[in-house]
């Protein structure tokens, strides 16, 4: 893996104008980040992006932080973590020093509230974006177990409220499968 | 002293919170309220709602909230860096690990099962979202007749936006935000 310094910098600024404009969750940042790192400037693959929130997801921490110290490595070491971590954190930190100090009128202006609120429609579109580039890749695949998976995992993660870890560790339990049935059938020559 | 107390109660936090902002939340209670004594449930719970209403992970926002009224920027500084130093050593590790061995047949195909659940995954977060927009309310809550037809505009609108003309994600969110506070403060539901 080659590091490059010459991207720190795009780095920082990408990873500060994307934490500063996360409104709600981390999966939020997750797509801001499919659409910045993986469409717009071309510094990872999808999978890649995909592997990157499996593991940031299962790893303690706040996921947004998690994501920069993985995508900052990738690019240039840990020089490229540290810079990534900074400007992912830097929004927040900045944001709430200076609400803390008058947060009651902050929090009761009906203006804030409302802009917030109809906020949500426009991040639910950036995701819904994402996700329908994403889900018609996985169903390019044309791999049933796949298909399924996805589907299944939708189901039981928003209507039956399955943590996240435990979808992720069932995954991996399956792909572990996968391959043990894979590298069985390559021994059998194919003959099962 | 104080300092380094609200430290390693951060440390905790950070080390503690396994699957997102939401799990941290009586994490940060326990530690900040329970057992340091360092602000009430009152304030915690303004802390929460501020945190929910501004921008990054509510741990981050957190530490930076208890820090600020504590002991100003050096507290900010300090609690921020002890919330993320188990995440940074934690996932330099596994970043090292999965960008040594990811290449590998193997390790592929295992990581092929995992694509398609954390596809899902996504889809769940924006869907919630969604229903939050639409109905301000939970999938179990949602009243068919309290859809705000304003938000479902703006989202029909931002995800055409978003698909035809590939118009930049942070645009769109900011966006609606100035959209939509306009058109309710022209309805006068403001």
């Amino acid at each position: 893996m080659k590091k490059d310094y010459s991207k720190l910098w795009v780095l920082f600024k990408s990873m500060f104008v994307l934490s500063a404009c996360t409104f709600g969750g981390g999966f939020v940042i997750v797509s801001l980040m499919k659409k910045k790192f993986v469409e717009e400037l071309q510094w990872l693959e999808e999978d890649e992006m995909l592997d990157v929130t499996a593991i940031t997801q299962s790893a303690p921490g706040p996921l947004p932080v998690n994501a920069s110290v993985i995508i900052g490595y990738r690019i240039a070491g840990v020089i490229g973590s540290l810079t990534a971590i900074l400007g992912t954190i830097l929004p927040p930190m900045i944001i709430i020093s200076i609400i803390s100090l008058f947060y009651e009128q902050f929090r009761t202006n009906p203006y804030i509230s409302t802009a917030l609120q109809v906020m949500r429609a426009g991040v639910a579109a950036v995701i819904f974006d994402v996700v329908i580039n994403l889900a018609g890749n996985v169903i390019k695949t044309k791999r049933i177990l796949y298909i399924s998976m996805m589907v299944i995992a939708f189901v039981a993660t928003y209507l039956l409220d399955v943590s996240a870890m435990i979808i992720i560790l069932t995954c991996l339990g399956i792909g572990l499968l996968d391959l043990a049935v894979g590298t069985f059938r390559k021994k059998n020559g194919g003959v099962a | 002293m104080l300092l380094l107390k609200l430290f390693f109660a951060f440390i905790q936090v950070g080390m503690f919170s396994v699957g997102g902002g939401y799990a941290a939340i009586p994490l940060i209670q326990e530690q900040i309220v329970n057992i340091y004594g360092l602000m009430t449930l009152e304030e915690f719970s303004d802390l929460i709602t501020v945190a929910e209403m501004t921008p990054g992970p509510i741990s981050i926002n957190s530490a930076t909230f208890v820090g600020m009224r504590i002991a100003g920027i050096p507290g900010v500084l300090l609690c921020s860096i002890g919330c993320i130093i188990p995440s940074f050593c934690i996932c330099l590790i596994l970043a090292h690990f999965y960008y040594k061995y990811r290449s590998v047949g193997g390790v592929q195909v295992v990581l092929g099962a995992m694509r398609p659940a954390v596809v899902s995954l996504i889809a769940s977060a924006g869907a919630s979202i969604l229903m939050l927009g639409l109905f301000q309310a939970e999938l179990r809550e949602v009243v068919v007749g309290e859809l705000r037809v304003v938000e479902l505009g703006i989202f029909v609108v931002a995800l055409f936006l978003l698909r035809k003309y590939k118009v930049s994600a942070i645009a769109i969110i900011l966006g609606s935000g100035v959209v939509g506070t306009i058109i309710y403060a022209l309805l006068g539901a403001i």
